[in-house]
């Protein structure tokens, strides 16, 4: 009910505002909303896929009367082609070749770099953090604390076949 | 092009890939496994062997005892 045909209000209404009220349209190109049109996504499309060597139609549809022509000759046999007509019968039914699919791009620089400067960025915030934001250390981690730590697990003998007190010698009470 | 191609393997596909790997497979894995057994589990029964050889266990108590760890038994001198 909403939808007002653009005809029945145009006499009364001024043009732009009949572009805001027709809802169902997507043809905006001549307000200058859009400026393509949308493709019917309903109809077999063409595609340039690397995985999908044969799109579901040809690249150009409407040929002119000299394609047209060409067309016909290709119904014979193809020796009688020229390389350009062979070549423009190509380009009638796909866009771009293989090759030019999997030519290769500059993006990666760009996908580098943007990691990399991420990561510094992500870095400058850590060692923001480090100093404005950690409290401070558990007494656990001094080094006077470690080294009696280490004197009790040696006197515990923790791993001394394989492990850690294996490697202390003690006779002579230095590491191994 | 006159010449027909010969037609493609359409069946078996993943018989003969086993086929090849599965005794590669099987292969490497047993290499895998002596590997372990004579690089890392003989060493290390041979280390524990040589470890108990030795232990006297009366002495290591006391070592341990007089360090001051137990809380059941203190040291000598307490």
């Amino acid at each position: 009910m909403l939808r007002l045909t653009a005809g029945r209000v145009g006499g009364l209404l001024s043009r732009r505002t009949v572009a805001a009220f027709s809802f169902g349209s997507a043809r905006m190109a001549s307000r200058g909303h859009d400026v393509t049109e949308q493709a019917d996504m309903s109809l077999p499309m063409y595609c340039d896929r690397l995985d999908t060597p044969l799109p579901d139609r040809p690249y150009r549809e409407t040929l002119s009367p000299a394609d047209k022509s060409l067309k016909q000759k290709e119904k014979g046999p193809w020796n009688n082609l020229s390389k350009e007509e062979k070549l423009a019968l190509y380009r009638m039914t796909f866009n771009m070749t293989y090759a030019e699919m999997k030519r290769p791009s500059s993006e990666w620089k760009t996908v580098l770099g943007g990691i990399f400067f991420f990561i510094g960025f992500t870095g400058l915030i850590v060692l923001w953090q480090r100093f404005y934001v950690y409290p401070p250390h558990p007494r656990t981690l001094d080094d006077e604390w470690q080294s009696m730590q280490v004197k009790r697990m040696l006197d515990m003998r923790v791993n001394p076949v394989e492990g850690f007190s294996a490697q202390w010698d003690y006779e002579k009470g230095q590491w191994k | 092009m006159t010449m027909s191609l010969t037609k493609p393997a359409m069946r078996g596909l993943l018989a003969k890939r086993l086929r090849f790997h599965l005794p590669i497979a099987f292969g490497l894995s047993l290499i895998a496994a002596i590997a372990f057994k004579y690089a890392v589990t003989e060493p290390r029964n041979k280390a524990y062997a040589d470890f108990y050889k030795q232990y006297d266990a009366t002495k290591e108590f006391n070592a341990m005892k007089e360090a001051g760890i137990f809380e059941s038994v203190r040291p000598s001198g307490e």
